[in-house]
Protein backbone atom coordinates (compact mmCIF):
# COMPACT_ATOMS: atom_id res chain seq x y z
CA UNK A 1 0.00 0.00 0.00
CA UNK A 2 0.77 2.93 -1.18
CA UNK A 3 0.77 6.66 1.45
CA UNK A 4 -0.80 9.69 -0.10
CA UNK A 5 -2.01 11.33 3.05
CA UNK A 6 -0.17 14.56 3.25
CA UNK A 7 -0.05 17.26 6.68
CA UNK A 8 -0.95 20.87 5.67
CA UNK A 9 -0.13 22.65 9.16
CA UNK A 10 -1.75 19.63 11.34
CA UNK A 11 -4.31 18.89 9.11
CA UNK A 12 -3.93 15.52 7.95
CA UNK A 13 -5.66 15.32 4.06
CA UNK A 14 -6.27 11.43 2.56
CA UNK A 15 -4.62 12.55 -0.29
CA UNK A 16 -3.06 15.85 -1.96
CA UNK A 17 -6.11 16.96 -4.17
CA UNK A 18 -8.02 19.76 -3.26
CA UNK A 19 -10.30 21.13 -6.20
CA UNK A 20 -9.29 24.89 -6.52
CA UNK A 21 -11.49 28.00 -5.36
CA UNK A 22 -14.17 28.96 -8.06
CA UNK A 23 -13.62 26.04 -10.05
CA UNK A 24 -15.74 23.33 -7.79
CA UNK A 25 -18.39 26.07 -6.37
CA UNK A 26 -19.67 24.82 -3.17
CA UNK A 27 -19.26 21.28 -4.14
CA UNK A 28 -22.99 20.16 -4.97
CA UNK A 29 -23.13 20.00 -8.63
CA UNK A 30 -19.97 17.63 -8.28
CA UNK A 31 -21.90 15.77 -5.27
CA UNK A 32 -24.53 14.67 -7.74
CA UNK A 33 -21.91 12.69 -9.48
CA UNK A 34 -19.32 11.24 -7.13
CA UNK A 35 -18.90 11.34 -3.43
CA UNK A 36 -16.38 13.88 -2.97
CA UNK A 37 -15.92 12.73 0.32
CA UNK A 38 -12.65 10.89 -1.78
CA UNK A 39 -11.31 14.48 -2.16
CA UNK A 40 -8.34 15.67 0.10
CA UNK A 41 -10.29 18.70 0.94
CA UNK A 42 -11.80 21.34 -1.23
CA UNK A 43 -11.31 25.09 -1.91
CA UNK A 44 -14.73 26.44 -1.71
CA UNK A 45 -15.87 29.72 -4.49
CA UNK A 46 -13.80 33.13 -3.53
CA UNK A 47 -15.53 34.95 -0.81
CA UNK A 48 -16.10 38.38 0.33
CA UNK A 49 -17.31 40.58 2.82
CA UNK A 50 -20.19 41.85 0.24
CA UNK A 51 -22.50 39.78 -1.93
CA UNK A 52 -20.61 40.52 -5.65
CA UNK A 53 -22.34 39.91 -8.85
CA UNK A 54 -19.40 40.26 -10.82
CA UNK A 55 -18.18 41.34 -14.00
CA UNK A 56 -20.22 41.82 -17.58
CA UNK A 57 -20.76 38.33 -19.69
CA UNK A 58 -19.22 37.35 -21.68
CA UNK A 59 -16.43 35.84 -18.85
CA UNK A 60 -14.91 33.12 -20.79
CA UNK A 61 -12.90 32.91 -23.60
CA UNK A 62 -11.40 29.43 -24.96
CA UNK A 63 -7.27 29.83 -25.42
CA UNK A 64 -4.99 27.04 -26.51
CA UNK A 65 -4.88 24.24 -23.54
CA UNK A 66 -6.61 26.94 -21.51
CA UNK A 67 -9.10 29.01 -20.79
CA UNK A 68 -9.87 32.58 -19.78
CA UNK A 69 -12.18 33.82 -16.40
CA UNK A 70 -12.94 37.10 -15.96
CA UNK A 71 -15.69 36.06 -13.48
CA UNK A 72 -14.78 38.56 -10.87
CA UNK A 73 -15.73 37.05 -7.77
CA UNK A 74 -19.12 36.33 -7.90
CA UNK A 75 -20.25 35.52 -4.44
CA UNK A 76 -23.46 35.59 -2.07
CA UNK A 77 -21.37 37.68 -0.21
CA UNK A 78 -19.78 36.27 3.35
CA UNK A 79 -22.92 36.08 5.80
CA UNK A 80 -24.87 34.37 3.12
CA UNK A 81 -21.61 31.28 2.58
CA UNK A 82 -22.14 30.77 6.17
CA UNK A 83 -26.20 30.55 6.47
CA UNK A 84 -26.92 28.83 3.16
CA UNK A 85 -24.01 27.48 1.38
CA UNK A 86 -21.83 25.89 4.43
CA UNK A 87 -25.08 23.91 6.16
CA UNK A 88 -26.01 22.38 2.27
CA UNK A 89 -21.84 22.09 1.55
CA UNK A 90 -21.73 19.84 5.20
CA UNK A 91 -24.49 17.56 3.71
CA UNK A 92 -22.16 16.25 1.23
CA UNK A 93 -18.23 16.56 2.35
CA UNK A 94 -17.46 15.89 6.32
CA UNK A 95 -14.36 16.60 5.92
CA UNK A 96 -12.15 20.08 6.48
CA UNK A 97 -12.94 22.45 4.06
CA UNK A 98 -9.97 25.21 2.71
CA UNK A 99 -11.96 28.59 2.95
CA UNK A 100 -11.04 30.97 -0.11
CA UNK A 101 -11.89 34.94 1.08
CA UNK A 102 -10.72 38.20 -0.96
CA UNK A 103 -10.92 41.46 -0.30
CA UNK A 104 -11.01 45.30 -1.59
CA UNK A 105 -9.68 46.57 2.38
CA UNK A 106 -7.67 45.03 4.95
CA UNK A 107 -11.14 45.76 6.67
CA UNK A 108 -12.83 43.92 4.72
CA UNK A 109 -10.23 40.67 4.83
CA UNK A 110 -10.50 41.07 8.77
CA UNK A 111 -14.38 40.92 8.39
CA UNK A 112 -14.81 37.92 5.94
CA UNK A 113 -11.81 36.17 8.10
CA UNK A 114 -12.93 36.65 11.44
CA UNK A 115 -16.49 35.46 10.91
CA UNK A 116 -14.83 32.58 8.58
CA UNK A 117 -12.88 31.56 11.42
CA UNK A 118 -15.66 30.84 13.94
CA UNK A 119 -16.89 27.84 11.52
CA UNK A 120 -16.50 24.71 12.52
CA UNK A 121 -15.60 22.75 9.43
CA UNK A 122 -12.75 25.09 7.78
CA UNK A 123 -10.26 23.91 8.55
CA UNK A 124 -7.33 26.29 6.59
CA UNK A 125 -8.13 29.81 5.64
CA UNK A 126 -6.73 30.46 1.96
CA UNK A 127 -6.34 34.06 1.46
CA UNK A 128 -6.77 35.22 -1.90
CA UNK A 129 -4.58 38.56 -3.04
CA UNK A 130 -4.02 37.92 -6.80
CA UNK A 131 -7.84 37.81 -8.67
CA UNK A 132 -6.63 39.71 -11.67
CA UNK A 133 -10.15 40.43 -12.69
CA UNK A 134 -11.45 43.61 -10.03
CA UNK A 135 -10.57 46.57 -10.86
CA UNK A 136 -8.73 48.27 -8.30
CA UNK A 137 -9.19 45.41 -5.96
CA UNK A 138 -7.37 41.84 -5.05
CA UNK A 139 -4.58 42.77 -7.48
CA UNK A 140 -2.71 45.45 -5.56
CA UNK A 141 -2.53 43.37 -2.42
CA UNK A 142 -0.98 40.76 -4.51
CA UNK A 143 2.09 42.64 -6.31
CA UNK A 144 4.18 44.10 -3.39
CA UNK A 145 5.38 42.34 -0.82
CA UNK A 146 4.42 45.24 1.83
CA UNK A 147 0.96 45.44 1.18
CA UNK A 148 0.95 41.31 1.04
CA UNK A 149 2.66 41.18 4.13
CA UNK A 150 -0.09 43.75 5.46
CA UNK A 151 -2.52 41.52 4.33
CA UNK A 152 -1.04 38.07 6.18
CA UNK A 153 -0.57 40.70 9.31
CA UNK A 154 -4.71 41.32 9.48
CA UNK A 155 -5.98 38.01 8.88
CA UNK A 156 -3.57 36.40 11.39
CA UNK A 157 -4.83 38.59 13.97
CA UNK A 158 -8.46 37.70 13.80
CA UNK A 159 -7.81 33.48 13.34
CA UNK A 160 -6.07 31.14 14.91
CA UNK A 161 -6.36 28.51 11.94
CA UNK A 162 -3.94 27.95 9.31
CA UNK A 163 -3.86 30.81 6.86
CA UNK A 164 -2.34 30.19 3.73
CA UNK A 165 -1.63 33.64 1.23
CA UNK A 166 -2.76 32.73 -2.54
CA UNK A 167 -0.33 34.55 -4.33
CA UNK A 168 -0.62 35.77 -7.81
CA UNK A 169 1.86 34.95 -10.93
CA UNK A 170 1.88 38.37 -12.02
CA UNK A 171 4.35 40.21 -10.40
CA UNK A 172 8.33 40.41 -10.91
CA UNK A 173 9.98 38.62 -8.02
CA UNK A 174 6.97 36.19 -6.32
CA UNK A 175 9.92 34.85 -4.10
CA UNK A 176 10.06 38.09 -2.52
CA UNK A 177 6.39 37.89 -1.52
CA UNK A 178 6.25 34.50 -0.65
CA UNK A 179 8.61 35.52 1.87
CA UNK A 180 6.99 38.66 3.11
CA UNK A 181 3.82 36.87 3.68
CA UNK A 182 5.97 33.81 5.66
CA UNK A 183 7.52 36.90 8.08
CA UNK A 184 4.18 38.51 8.49
CA UNK A 185 3.10 34.96 10.10
CA UNK A 186 1.44 33.16 7.00
CA UNK A 187 1.62 29.26 7.99
CA UNK A 188 1.76 28.21 4.16
CA UNK A 189 1.02 29.37 0.46
CA UNK A 190 -1.05 28.34 -1.96
CA UNK A 191 -0.10 29.18 -5.55
CA UNK A 192 -0.87 30.24 -8.32
CA UNK A 193 -3.61 32.40 -9.05
CA UNK A 194 -4.60 32.69 -12.50
CA UNK A 195 -1.93 34.81 -15.26
CA UNK A 196 -3.28 38.09 -16.82
CA UNK A 197 -4.58 37.22 -20.45
CA UNK A 198 -6.53 38.28 -23.24
CA UNK A 199 -7.95 36.90 -26.44
CA UNK A 200 -9.46 39.07 -29.36
CA UNK A 201 -12.29 37.96 -31.44
CA UNK A 202 -11.43 38.74 -34.80
CA UNK A 203 -15.02 38.76 -36.21
CA UNK A 204 -15.79 41.76 -33.93
CA UNK A 205 -11.82 42.84 -33.71
CA UNK A 206 -12.75 42.94 -30.32
CA UNK A 207 -12.16 41.24 -26.94
CA UNK A 208 -13.54 38.49 -26.30
CA UNK A 209 -14.48 38.42 -22.97
CA UNK A 210 -16.78 41.79 -21.51
CA UNK A 211 -13.88 43.12 -18.99
CA UNK A 212 -11.33 42.68 -21.70
CA UNK A 213 -8.40 40.92 -19.58
CA UNK A 214 -9.19 38.05 -17.33
CA UNK A 215 -7.37 35.20 -15.53
CA UNK A 216 -5.44 32.63 -17.93
CA UNK A 217 -5.60 28.78 -16.25
CA UNK A 218 -5.47 25.29 -17.67
CA UNK A 219 -2.71 22.92 -18.81
CA UNK A 220 -0.79 25.74 -20.55
CA UNK A 221 0.28 27.18 -17.43
CA UNK A 222 1.32 24.23 -15.58
CA UNK A 223 5.03 24.91 -16.43
CA UNK A 224 4.97 28.40 -14.77
CA UNK A 225 3.47 27.35 -12.02
CA UNK A 226 5.93 24.44 -11.31
CA UNK A 227 8.73 27.03 -11.71
CA UNK A 228 7.40 29.54 -9.50
CA UNK A 229 6.69 26.55 -6.89
CA UNK A 230 10.30 25.59 -7.22
CA UNK A 231 11.59 28.47 -6.74
CA UNK A 232 9.16 29.41 -3.74
CA UNK A 233 10.25 25.97 -2.19
CA UNK A 234 13.86 27.25 -2.09
CA UNK A 235 12.95 30.52 -0.05
CA UNK A 236 10.63 29.49 2.56
CA UNK A 237 10.04 26.94 4.97
CA UNK A 238 6.32 27.05 5.42
CA UNK A 239 3.62 24.73 3.39
CA UNK A 240 3.20 25.17 -0.51
CA UNK A 241 -0.11 24.37 -2.00
CA UNK A 242 0.53 24.09 -5.89
CA UNK A 243 -1.95 24.96 -8.47
CA UNK A 244 -1.93 26.09 -11.98
CA UNK A 245 -3.01 23.52 -14.71
CA UNK A 246 -2.60 20.32 -13.12
CA UNK A 247 -4.96 17.51 -15.24
CA UNK A 248 -3.23 14.46 -14.20
CA UNK A 249 -2.18 12.08 -11.61
CA UNK A 250 1.76 12.59 -13.50
CA UNK A 251 1.45 16.72 -12.81
CA UNK A 252 0.19 15.91 -9.07
CA UNK A 253 3.47 14.20 -8.18
CA UNK A 254 5.68 16.79 -10.40
CA UNK A 255 4.23 19.84 -8.74
CA UNK A 256 5.04 17.81 -5.40
CA UNK A 257 8.09 17.67 -6.87
CA UNK A 258 9.15 20.93 -7.27
CA UNK A 259 8.14 21.18 -3.55
CA UNK A 260 4.21 21.06 -3.43
CA UNK A 261 2.85 19.43 -0.22
CA UNK A 262 -0.74 19.40 -1.73
CA UNK A 263 -2.02 20.42 -4.76
CA UNK A 264 -5.46 22.29 -6.12
CA UNK A 265 -7.20 21.10 -9.65
CA UNK A 266 -9.09 24.31 -11.45
CA UNK A 267 -10.03 24.11 -15.05
CA UNK A 268 -10.01 20.75 -15.48
CA UNK A 269 -12.73 20.12 -13.76
CA UNK A 270 -14.92 22.21 -15.86
CA UNK A 271 -14.11 20.50 -18.65
CA UNK A 272 -14.20 16.98 -17.46
CA UNK A 273 -16.50 17.09 -13.81
CA UNK A 274 -15.00 13.69 -13.17
CA UNK A 275 -10.99 15.52 -13.25
CA UNK A 276 -10.13 15.08 -8.91
CA UNK A 277 -12.04 11.83 -9.15
CA UNK A 278 -9.69 10.48 -11.88
CA UNK A 279 -6.83 11.94 -10.59
CA UNK A 280 -7.04 10.82 -7.25
CA UNK A 281 -7.52 7.09 -8.61
CA UNK A 282 -4.48 7.49 -10.68
CA UNK A 283 -2.39 8.59 -8.50
CA UNK A 284 -1.46 5.21 -6.68
CA UNK A 285 -0.87 3.65 -10.01
CA UNK A 286 1.39 6.84 -11.18
CA UNK A 287 3.14 6.81 -7.43
CA UNK A 288 3.82 3.30 -8.27
CA UNK A 289 5.17 3.27 -11.78
CA UNK A 290 7.94 6.00 -10.51
CA UNK A 291 8.66 3.92 -7.67
CA UNK A 292 7.02 6.69 -5.00
CA UNK A 293 5.77 4.83 -1.61
CA UNK A 294 5.07 7.92 -0.06
CA UNK A 295 4.59 10.79 -1.08
CA UNK A 296 5.66 12.95 1.39
CA UNK A 297 9.18 11.25 0.35
CA UNK A 298 8.79 13.31 -2.96
CA UNK A 299 7.88 17.06 -1.89
CA UNK A 300 10.93 18.94 -2.93
CA UNK A 301 12.80 16.02 -3.89
CA UNK A 302 13.61 18.03 -7.48
CA UNK A 303 15.94 20.34 -5.36
CA UNK B 1 -26.16 15.48 -15.60
CA UNK B 2 -24.13 12.02 -17.17
CA UNK B 3 -21.16 11.70 -19.01
CA UNK B 4 -21.61 9.84 -22.12
CA UNK B 5 -19.64 8.40 -24.80
CA UNK B 6 -21.64 8.30 -28.30
CA UNK B 7 -21.19 6.81 -31.27
CA UNK B 8 -22.22 9.18 -34.22
CA UNK B 9 -24.38 7.45 -36.06
CA UNK B 10 -25.23 10.30 -39.07
CA UNK B 11 -23.55 13.52 -39.52
CA UNK B 12 -25.77 15.55 -42.70
CA UNK B 13 -25.35 18.85 -44.28
CA UNK B 14 -28.53 20.31 -44.19
CA UNK B 15 -27.77 23.34 -45.86
CA UNK B 16 -25.08 25.13 -46.73
CA UNK B 17 -23.49 25.55 -43.41
CA UNK B 18 -26.09 23.83 -41.07
CA UNK B 19 -26.03 19.89 -39.88
CA UNK B 20 -27.07 17.35 -38.50
CA UNK B 21 -25.61 14.97 -36.59
CA UNK B 22 -27.26 11.81 -34.58
CA UNK B 23 -25.67 10.34 -31.44
CA UNK B 24 -26.40 6.89 -30.22
CA UNK B 25 -25.82 5.94 -26.62
CA UNK B 26 -27.20 6.27 -23.30
CA UNK B 27 -30.02 9.76 -23.18
CA UNK B 28 -31.31 8.60 -19.81
CA UNK B 29 -30.01 12.39 -18.25
CA UNK B 30 -31.97 14.02 -21.05
CA UNK B 31 -35.31 15.07 -18.39
CA UNK B 32 -36.42 17.83 -20.19
CA UNK B 33 -36.68 19.64 -24.37
CA UNK B 34 -34.86 23.21 -24.47
CA UNK B 35 -31.81 21.16 -22.33
CA UNK B 36 -28.45 21.29 -24.16
CA UNK B 37 -25.21 19.01 -24.67
CA UNK B 38 -21.60 20.22 -24.00
CA UNK B 39 -19.39 18.32 -26.74
CA UNK B 40 -15.71 17.84 -25.52
CA UNK B 41 -13.36 18.34 -29.19
CA UNK B 42 -9.89 17.18 -29.47
CA UNK B 43 -7.78 20.23 -29.95
CA UNK B 44 -10.10 22.56 -28.17
CA UNK B 45 -10.33 23.32 -24.60
CA UNK B 46 -13.51 24.10 -24.14
CA UNK B 47 -16.85 22.24 -24.52
CA UNK B 48 -19.26 22.83 -27.06
CA UNK B 49 -22.79 23.88 -25.85
CA UNK B 50 -25.47 22.28 -28.64
CA UNK B 51 -29.18 22.09 -27.53
CA UNK B 52 -31.07 18.65 -27.94
CA UNK B 53 -32.70 18.83 -31.06
CA UNK B 54 -35.08 15.33 -31.12
CA UNK B 55 -34.09 12.33 -28.18
CA UNK B 56 -35.35 8.87 -27.85
CA UNK B 57 -34.72 5.98 -25.52
CA UNK B 58 -31.29 5.28 -27.27
CA UNK B 59 -30.73 8.20 -29.53
CA UNK B 60 -30.09 11.83 -29.60
CA UNK B 61 -29.48 14.63 -32.58
CA UNK B 62 -28.61 17.71 -32.84
CA UNK B 63 -27.95 20.05 -35.74
CA UNK B 64 -25.74 23.08 -35.60
CA UNK B 65 -24.23 25.99 -37.24
CA UNK B 66 -20.91 25.99 -38.57
CA UNK B 67 -19.34 29.40 -37.23
CA UNK B 68 -15.99 28.72 -36.00
CA UNK B 69 -13.00 25.87 -35.49
CA UNK B 70 -15.40 23.86 -33.11
CA UNK B 71 -18.30 23.11 -34.92
CA UNK B 72 -16.24 22.90 -38.15
CA UNK B 73 -14.34 20.36 -36.52
CA UNK B 74 -17.89 18.90 -35.76
CA UNK B 75 -18.84 18.90 -39.44
CA UNK B 76 -16.33 16.80 -40.71
CA UNK B 77 -16.87 14.10 -38.31
CA UNK B 78 -17.96 10.45 -39.62
CA UNK B 79 -20.48 8.07 -38.58
CA UNK B 80 -18.68 5.52 -36.29
CA UNK B 81 -16.84 8.32 -34.67
CA UNK B 82 -17.22 8.70 -31.11
CA UNK B 83 -18.35 11.54 -28.90
CA UNK B 84 -17.54 12.82 -25.59
CA UNK B 85 -20.49 14.34 -24.27
CA UNK B 86 -21.98 15.94 -20.71
CA UNK B 87 -25.93 15.02 -21.25
CA UNK B 88 -28.89 16.70 -19.35
CA UNK B 89 -27.84 20.19 -18.98
CA UNK B 90 -30.42 22.64 -18.33
CA UNK B 91 -33.39 23.61 -16.87
CA UNK B 92 -35.04 23.29 -20.47
CA UNK B 93 -38.88 24.11 -21.21
CA UNK B 94 -41.94 23.64 -19.01
CA UNK B 95 -44.72 22.44 -20.32
CA UNK B 96 -47.31 22.70 -17.95
CA UNK B 97 -48.14 26.09 -18.38
CA UNK B 98 -47.99 25.93 -22.05
CA UNK B 99 -52.47 26.10 -22.42
CA UNK B 100 -54.31 24.49 -25.64
CA UNK B 101 -52.69 26.64 -28.27
CA UNK B 102 -48.70 27.10 -27.25
CA UNK B 103 -46.42 29.09 -29.91
CA UNK B 104 -43.13 27.82 -30.59
CA UNK B 105 -40.90 30.34 -32.21
CA UNK B 106 -37.23 29.99 -33.33
CA UNK B 107 -34.79 31.69 -35.16
CA UNK B 108 -31.98 30.11 -37.69
CA UNK B 109 -30.52 27.74 -35.00
CA UNK B 110 -32.70 29.03 -32.52
CA UNK B 111 -35.16 26.19 -34.46
CA UNK B 112 -33.76 23.05 -33.03
CA UNK B 113 -35.03 22.74 -29.67
CA UNK B 114 -38.32 24.04 -30.57
CA UNK B 115 -39.02 20.59 -32.59
CA UNK B 116 -38.51 18.46 -29.25
CA UNK B 117 -40.52 21.08 -27.67
CA UNK B 118 -43.32 20.84 -29.88
CA UNK B 119 -43.09 16.84 -30.29
CA UNK B 120 -43.94 16.75 -26.69
CA UNK B 121 -46.42 19.74 -26.47
CA UNK B 122 -48.14 17.26 -29.23
CA UNK B 123 -47.98 14.17 -27.37
CA UNK B 124 -49.46 15.92 -25.14
CA UNK B 125 -52.41 16.43 -27.53
CA UNK B 126 -51.59 20.36 -27.43
CA UNK B 127 -52.50 22.13 -30.52
CA UNK B 128 -48.94 23.88 -31.87
CA UNK B 129 -48.01 26.50 -34.51
CA UNK B 130 -44.20 26.55 -35.14
CA UNK B 131 -43.20 29.90 -36.30
CA UNK B 132 -40.00 29.43 -37.47
CA UNK B 133 -37.43 32.02 -38.85
CA UNK B 134 -34.72 32.10 -41.68
CA UNK B 135 -32.83 35.03 -43.43
CA UNK B 136 -33.65 33.72 -47.01
CA UNK B 137 -35.06 30.36 -48.79
CA UNK B 138 -31.85 28.29 -49.05
CA UNK B 139 -31.35 28.71 -45.26
CA UNK B 140 -34.62 26.82 -44.41
CA UNK B 141 -34.14 23.59 -42.55
CA UNK B 142 -36.49 21.43 -40.87
CA UNK B 143 -39.94 22.67 -42.21
CA UNK B 144 -40.84 19.36 -42.81
CA UNK B 145 -39.87 17.86 -39.53
CA UNK B 146 -42.34 19.77 -37.63
CA UNK B 147 -44.70 19.24 -40.75
CA UNK B 148 -44.56 15.19 -39.66
CA UNK B 149 -45.42 15.88 -36.62
CA UNK B 150 -48.69 17.85 -37.04
CA UNK B 151 -47.60 21.11 -35.92
CA UNK B 152 -48.74 24.13 -38.13
CA UNK B 153 -45.58 25.75 -39.56
CA UNK B 154 -45.17 29.37 -40.34
CA UNK B 155 -42.04 30.26 -42.01
CA UNK B 156 -40.64 33.50 -42.00
CA UNK B 157 -38.20 34.47 -44.30
CA UNK B 158 -36.44 38.33 -43.80
CA UNK B 159 -36.39 38.57 -47.96
CA UNK B 160 -39.65 37.46 -48.25
CA UNK B 161 -38.36 34.55 -50.66
CA UNK B 162 -40.46 32.16 -48.93
CA UNK B 163 -43.43 32.40 -46.70
CA UNK B 164 -44.09 35.66 -44.03
CA UNK B 165 -41.99 38.62 -45.63
CA UNK B 166 -39.96 39.83 -42.13
CA UNK B 167 -39.35 38.65 -38.60
CA UNK B 168 -40.95 35.65 -36.56
CA UNK B 169 -42.71 38.72 -35.08
CA UNK B 170 -44.76 39.52 -37.80
CA UNK B 171 -45.59 35.69 -38.12
CA UNK B 172 -46.78 36.17 -34.87
CA UNK B 173 -49.31 38.79 -35.27
CA UNK B 174 -51.61 36.71 -36.47
CA UNK B 175 -51.66 33.57 -34.80
CA UNK B 176 -53.89 32.67 -31.75
CA UNK B 177 -51.85 31.12 -28.95
CA UNK B 178 -52.26 31.09 -25.65
CA UNK B 179 -48.57 30.76 -24.17
CA UNK B 180 -45.41 31.61 -26.58
CA UNK B 181 -41.68 29.46 -26.41
CA UNK B 182 -39.20 30.53 -28.24
CA UNK B 183 -35.40 30.48 -28.74
CA UNK B 184 -32.73 32.09 -31.23
CA UNK B 185 -30.51 35.39 -31.24
CA UNK B 186 -31.11 38.00 -28.22
CA UNK B 187 -32.59 40.70 -30.91
CA UNK B 188 -35.25 38.26 -31.48
CA UNK B 189 -35.72 36.87 -28.23
CA UNK B 190 -36.30 40.49 -27.15
CA UNK B 191 -38.57 41.13 -30.18
CA UNK B 192 -40.39 38.62 -29.33
CA UNK B 193 -40.53 39.56 -25.39
CA UNK B 194 -41.92 43.07 -26.91
CA UNK B 195 -44.56 41.77 -29.20
CA UNK B 196 -46.35 38.90 -27.53
CA UNK B 197 -49.97 39.24 -25.71
CA UNK B 198 -49.10 36.26 -23.39
CA UNK B 199 -46.32 35.20 -21.12
CA UNK B 200 -44.07 32.62 -22.38
CA UNK B 201 -39.93 31.17 -21.91
CA UNK B 202 -37.22 32.24 -23.67
CA UNK B 203 -33.90 30.76 -24.53
CA UNK B 204 -30.71 32.21 -23.65
CA UNK B 205 -26.86 31.86 -25.03
CA UNK B 206 -23.87 32.47 -22.89
CA UNK B 207 -20.07 31.83 -23.55
CA UNK B 208 -19.62 29.00 -21.18
CA UNK B 209 -17.06 27.31 -18.61
CA UNK B 210 -17.84 24.11 -17.73
CA UNK B 211 -21.57 24.22 -18.92
CA UNK B 212 -22.94 22.47 -15.39
CA UNK B 213 -22.72 25.31 -12.89
CA UNK B 214 -19.48 25.44 -11.12
CA UNK B 215 -17.82 28.41 -12.52
CA UNK B 216 -20.19 31.55 -12.78
CA UNK B 217 -18.88 32.18 -16.29
CA UNK B 218 -22.88 32.86 -17.54
CA UNK B 219 -24.46 34.63 -15.16
CA UNK B 220 -26.90 36.83 -15.55
CA UNK B 221 -29.02 38.74 -13.47
CA UNK B 222 -33.09 38.62 -13.50
CA UNK B 223 -36.04 39.61 -11.62
CA UNK B 224 -35.85 36.53 -9.20
CA UNK B 225 -32.25 36.58 -8.49
CA UNK B 226 -28.92 35.87 -10.33
CA UNK B 227 -28.82 33.05 -12.51
CA UNK B 228 -26.49 30.66 -14.35
CA UNK B 229 -27.73 29.96 -17.85
CA UNK B 230 -26.45 26.68 -18.00
CA UNK B 231 -27.95 25.45 -14.44
CA UNK B 232 -30.90 27.76 -13.85
CA UNK B 233 -31.90 28.70 -17.41
CA UNK B 234 -30.90 28.31 -20.50
CA UNK B 235 -34.46 29.01 -20.01
CA UNK B 236 -35.55 32.10 -18.61
CA UNK B 237 -39.38 33.04 -18.36
CA UNK B 238 -41.16 36.33 -19.64
CA UNK B 239 -41.54 37.68 -16.09
CA UNK B 240 -38.11 37.25 -14.73
CA UNK B 241 -35.97 38.83 -17.23
CA UNK B 242 -33.82 41.82 -16.92
CA UNK B 243 -32.84 42.88 -20.91
C1 LIG C 1 -27.31 26.56 -24.35
C2 LIG C 1 -26.78 26.71 -25.76
C3 LIG C 1 -27.35 25.98 -26.79
C4 LIG C 1 -26.87 26.10 -28.09
N1 LIG C 1 -27.47 25.36 -29.07
C5 LIG C 1 -27.02 25.44 -30.34
C6 LIG C 1 -27.61 24.65 -31.37
O1 LIG C 1 -28.53 23.87 -31.14
N2 LIG C 1 -27.10 24.77 -32.62
C7 LIG C 1 -26.05 25.63 -32.90
O2 LIG C 1 -25.64 25.71 -34.06
N3 LIG C 1 -25.49 26.39 -31.96
C8 LIG C 1 -25.93 26.31 -30.67
N4 LIG C 1 -25.33 27.08 -29.69
C9 LIG C 1 -24.20 27.92 -30.05
C10 LIG C 1 -22.92 27.08 -30.08
O3 LIG C 1 -22.55 26.74 -28.77
C11 LIG C 1 -21.75 27.84 -30.72
O4 LIG C 1 -22.08 28.16 -32.04
C12 LIG C 1 -20.47 27.02 -30.72
O5 LIG C 1 -20.01 26.85 -29.39
C13 LIG C 1 -19.39 27.65 -31.55
O6 LIG C 1 -18.22 26.88 -31.45
P1 LIG C 1 -17.03 27.08 -32.50
O7 LIG C 1 -15.84 26.41 -31.97
O8 LIG C 1 -17.47 26.69 -33.85
O9 LIG C 1 -16.85 28.67 -32.53
P2 LIG C 1 -15.63 29.55 -31.98
O10 LIG C 1 -16.05 30.96 -32.13
O11 LIG C 1 -14.35 29.15 -32.60
O12 LIG C 1 -15.62 29.16 -30.45
C14 LIG C 1 -14.75 29.74 -29.50
C15 LIG C 1 -15.36 29.60 -28.12
O13 LIG C 1 -16.52 30.43 -28.00
C16 LIG C 1 -17.67 29.68 -27.67
N5 LIG C 1 -18.83 30.21 -28.41
C17 LIG C 1 -18.82 30.75 -29.66
N6 LIG C 1 -20.05 31.12 -30.01
C18 LIG C 1 -20.86 30.83 -28.98
C19 LIG C 1 -22.26 30.98 -28.73
N7 LIG C 1 -23.08 31.51 -29.64
N8 LIG C 1 -22.76 30.56 -27.55
C20 LIG C 1 -21.95 30.03 -26.61
N9 LIG C 1 -20.62 29.86 -26.79
C21 LIG C 1 -20.09 30.25 -27.95
C22 LIG C 1 -17.33 28.27 -28.07
O14 LIG C 1 -18.07 27.29 -27.35
C23 LIG C 1 -15.86 28.20 -27.77
O15 LIG C 1 -15.63 28.00 -26.40
C24 LIG C 1 -25.80 26.98 -28.38
C25 LIG C 1 -25.22 27.72 -27.35
C26 LIG C 1 -25.69 27.60 -26.06
C27 LIG C 1 -25.07 28.40 -24.96
C1 LIG D 1 -13.64 30.07 -13.41
C2 LIG D 1 -12.56 30.30 -12.39
C3 LIG D 1 -12.86 30.98 -11.20
C4 LIG D 1 -11.88 31.21 -10.24
N1 LIG D 1 -12.22 31.84 -9.07
C5 LIG D 1 -11.29 31.98 -8.09
C6 LIG D 1 -11.63 32.54 -6.81
O1 LIG D 1 -12.79 32.89 -6.55
N2 LIG D 1 -10.66 32.68 -5.88
C7 LIG D 1 -9.36 32.28 -6.12
O2 LIG D 1 -8.52 32.40 -5.23
N3 LIG D 1 -9.02 31.74 -7.31
C8 LIG D 1 -9.94 31.58 -8.28
N4 LIG D 1 -9.59 30.99 -9.49
C9 LIG D 1 -8.18 30.55 -9.69
C10 LIG D 1 -8.02 29.06 -9.41
O3 LIG D 1 -8.37 28.74 -8.09
C11 LIG D 1 -6.58 28.60 -9.71
O4 LIG D 1 -5.69 29.29 -8.87
C12 LIG D 1 -6.15 28.85 -11.15
O5 LIG D 1 -7.22 28.66 -12.02
C13 LIG D 1 -4.98 27.99 -11.58
O6 LIG D 1 -5.30 26.62 -11.59
P1 LIG D 1 -5.80 25.81 -12.90
O7 LIG D 1 -4.82 26.11 -14.00
O8 LIG D 1 -5.81 24.39 -12.47
O9 LIG D 1 -7.15 26.34 -13.24
C14 LIG D 1 -10.55 30.76 -10.47
C15 LIG D 1 -10.25 30.08 -11.66
C16 LIG D 1 -11.23 29.83 -12.61
C17 LIG D 1 -10.87 29.08 -13.87
S1 LIG E 1 -20.83 27.82 -17.55
FE1 LIG E 1 -19.99 27.38 -15.62
S2 LIG E 1 -21.58 28.04 -14.30
FE2 LIG E 1 -22.48 28.22 -16.26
Amino acid sequence: MVNTKVNLSGLVLDNPVIPASGTFGFGYEFAELYDINILGSFSFKGTTKDPRFGNPTPRIAECYSGMINSVGLQNPGVDKVISEELPKLKKCFNKPVVANISGFSLDEYVYTCEKIDKEEQVGIIEVNISCPNVHGGGMSFGTSAESAADVTKAVKSVTTKPVYIKLSPNVTDIVSIAKACEEAGADGISMINTLMGMRIDLKTKKPVVANKSGGYSGPAIFPVAVSMVYKVYEAVNIPIIGMGGISTAENVIEMMLAGATAIEVGAANLIDPFACKKIIENLPVAMAKYGINDLNDIIGGAH
Amino acid sequence: MKNVIYTITSNEKLTENVFKMVLSGDTSAVTASGQFINIQLAGHYLRRPISIFDCNDNELSIIYKVVGVGTEQMSKMKAGEQLDCLVGLGNGFDLSVSGDKPVVIGGGVGVPPMFYLAKKLIAEGKSVTAILGFNKADEIFCKEDFEAIGAKVIVATADGSVGVKGFVTDALKDVDYTYFYTCGPEPMLKAVYNNSSTSGQLSFEERMGCGFGACMGCSCKTKYGNKRICKDGPVLVKEEIIW
